[in-house]
């Protein structure tokens, strides 16, 4: 059994930081359910290549081939991690777009991995503040542990940081990865709901079986 | 195969000139708009309902009646009636008088709404959105077929001994549709009913039309309505023509950039590519919508919206021309071709009256006079009794 784990990254630049943290916290996710036999695959799904589609079906409601394949990926994934660039105190708008896009409780129940990243270690706490308070409400089963990257964790060495005893990148990302895996295990491949089984017979509803 | 127009009754500033028709003057317009689809040939025209600015169409059954009064043969239907908001029994006698106004040209497209406040306007919740269709509509439907009506539900009074009245002309229901874009609990209902389920596609891709109308199909069957493929479909559609394809769009572009609802959004070129809306010669609108039958199977109905965004009457009567002329000969050509026998022309109130064994008198002739509920009969005996 393959699991499929969905990697969301809402990272403006290209190359992007937010992309790196991301395919950081595919590989340690990746790498922690090979070491307990366990193969999954990742499907990144980049936003940027899709801010203008993302804006329009907010407007109109018609998503774009690639938006529509994009949605789904998330929604069906077994699991997903979900990385954003933090913005004036929070989660950047565009990955707020996105996930304004998905069915109400399509994340119900999904295991979910936090990452964030900004230019100093200021804005650290925006992931726990900000971005998981918004995965509570989608009632998705979050990581106790959510990465923060600062742009100077990506030139931190296997040491804790020296001005605040922080674990280095990597070693954060393992640990997220490996909660991440634990909890994915123990709720198992995800069961899509069929949108168009959304409905309750009328024999049922009138009474009449 | 029925082809019509359909309008939402949008007041649009016109944005080459910048203004803004009056209320009175859009009216007239439409007005004039439906008589044009009697006289191109087209067989149904559809009006919606709203009531908030910027749309005038808050009494569709006024509207249709002044129509009807003025056309001999296209159908008059809506687009949507709110079966969530209006009380089902003043649906019931106002369709019901406006059928023997029009002589039966006359059929309903039930619908939700979509603006929120007008739940509240109306003594509604919008998250009862569901339960009001399904409760509201199997009230209606006994409404015109039960001559006395005793019911009880969760969203208005109690009915005791009620008789909707006038009774359905010749004792034979207007045809409903059931328009929904994504609740499948609606097409649920129109096959369950055995009604007719129109989608409204104009924003949404043809995968998407293509599973609902399959999932309707297939209720349809299970309900022992017939085959799937006997089902009653309805879909939406949008179109700017001129003979020069190029033309049509330079002419069309600057109301779809500015549009209600999709302006400011995807361009010209996304928006046609991802949804219905075809600009383009007469011969490439056929071209695309002769395609739909691929995806939804042979259907019944196909709707087009001509009128919105601020186009001018003069304009919109231009492309009726074009649309009653070139596009649906050709397009009833092509939907000819290959269609099996077995499946059904959307029904009519002729072909309703001709199933149901033929027409008859459904006046409930009240046993009383109307002042005092009494019969004369009666009242007569009474005075016998009484006196000596």
């Amino acid at each position: 059994m393959t699991y499929r784990i969905a990697v969301v990254t809402a990272g403006l630049r290209e190359p992007s930081s937010t992309r790196l943290l991301a395919d950081r916290l595919g590989e340690a996710a990746l790498a922690e359910l090979t070491a307990r036999g366990e193969k999954a695959e990742l499907e990144v799904v980049d936003l940027r290549t899709m801010a203008g589609a993302i804006t329009n079906a907010l407007i109109t409601g018609v998503q774009t081939t690639e938006l529509s394949a994009a949605t789904s990926t998330v929604v069906s994934a077994d699991a997903v991690i979900a990385v954003s660039p933090i913005f004036s105190g929070s989660y950047s708008g565009l990955f707020k777009m996105f996930f304004d896009l998905l069915g109400d409780d399509s994340l119900a129940g999904t295991p979910v991995l936090l990452g964030a990243t900004a230019g100093t270690p200021r804005h650290s706490l925006a992931v726990d503040h900000a971005m998981r308070p918004l995965f509570a409400y989608l009632r998705a089963v979050v990581a106790p542990t959510a990465v923060f990257a600062a742009t100077d964790d990506f030139g931190q060495a296997g040491q804790a940081r020296s001005d605040d005893d922080v674990a280095p990148l990597g070693q954060r990302a393992r640990r997220a990865g490996r909660e991440l895996v634990d909890l994915l295990l123990a709720r198992g491949r995800k069961v899509v709901k069929d949108e168009l089984d959304d409905f309750t017979s009328f024999d049922e509803l009138l009474g009449h079986s | 195969m029925q082809f019509g127009i359909f309008t939402v009754s949008d007041i649009t500033a016109d944005p080459t000139t910048g203004r803004t028709p009056t209320e009175h003057e859009r009216i007239q317009a439409v007005v004039a708009i439906a008589k044009k689809a009697e006289e191109v040939g087209l067989d149904v025209f559809a009006l919606g309902e709203h009531h908030n600015p910027p749309f005038f169409s808050s009494s569709p059954t006024t509207t249709l009646a002044y129509i009807a009064a003025q056309t001999e043969r296209i159908i008059l239907s809506t687009a949507t009636t709110l079966i969530t908001t209006n009380d089902p029994v003043k649906i019931a006698e106002d369709y019901a008088m406006l059928q023997h106004l029009a002589g039966g040209r006359v059929d309903l497209m039930m619908g939700r709404g979509n603006t929120g406040p007008v739940y509240p306007w109306f003594g509604q919740d919008i998250r009862n959105g569901i339960a009001l269709a399904v409760e509201n509509y199997a009230l209606l439907h006994r409404l015109w077929r039960e001559d006395v009506v005793n019911w009880e539900g969760k969203f208005r009074t109690p009915l005791q001994s009620f008789t909707s009245t006038p009774r359905p002309l010749d004792g034979v229901p207007p045809f409903v549709w059931h328009g929904s874009i994504r609740s499948p609990q609606i097409a649920e209902q129109a096959a369950y009913y055995g009604d007719g389920f129109f989608h409204n596609n104009i924003f949404w891709n043809i995968e998407h039309t293509a599973q609902m109308v399959a999932l309707y199909r297939e209720r349809f069957e299970h309900y022992g309505h017939g085959k799937a493929d006997e089902a009653i479909v309805g879909l939406g559609g949008q179109v700017y023509m001129h003979k020069d394809s190029q033309q049509a769009v330079r002419e069309f572009r600057p109301y779809f950039d500015v549009a209600p609802v999709y302006g400011h959004g995807p361009s010209l070129e996304d928006f046609t590519a991802q949804t219905p809306l075809t600009v383009g010669s007469p011969q490439e609108v056929v071209d695309r919508y002769a395609t739909m039958r691929e995806h939804v199977g042979d259907y019944q109905r196909q709707l087009f919206l001509m009128d919105h965004a601020g186009l001018p009457l003069a304009t919109v009567l231009k492309q009726l021309d074009m649309l009653g002329e070139e596009v649906v000969p050709a397009l009833r050509k092509e939907f000819a071709v290959g269609r099996p026998a077995h499946v059904p022309e959307a029904p009519t109130h002729a072909s309703l009256v001709a199933a149901a064994g033929g027409s008859r008198d459904a006046t409930v002739y009240a046993e009383g006079d109307d002042v005092t509920g009494a019969s004369p009969d009666a009242s007569r005996d009474d005075e016998v009794a009484v006196t000596p």
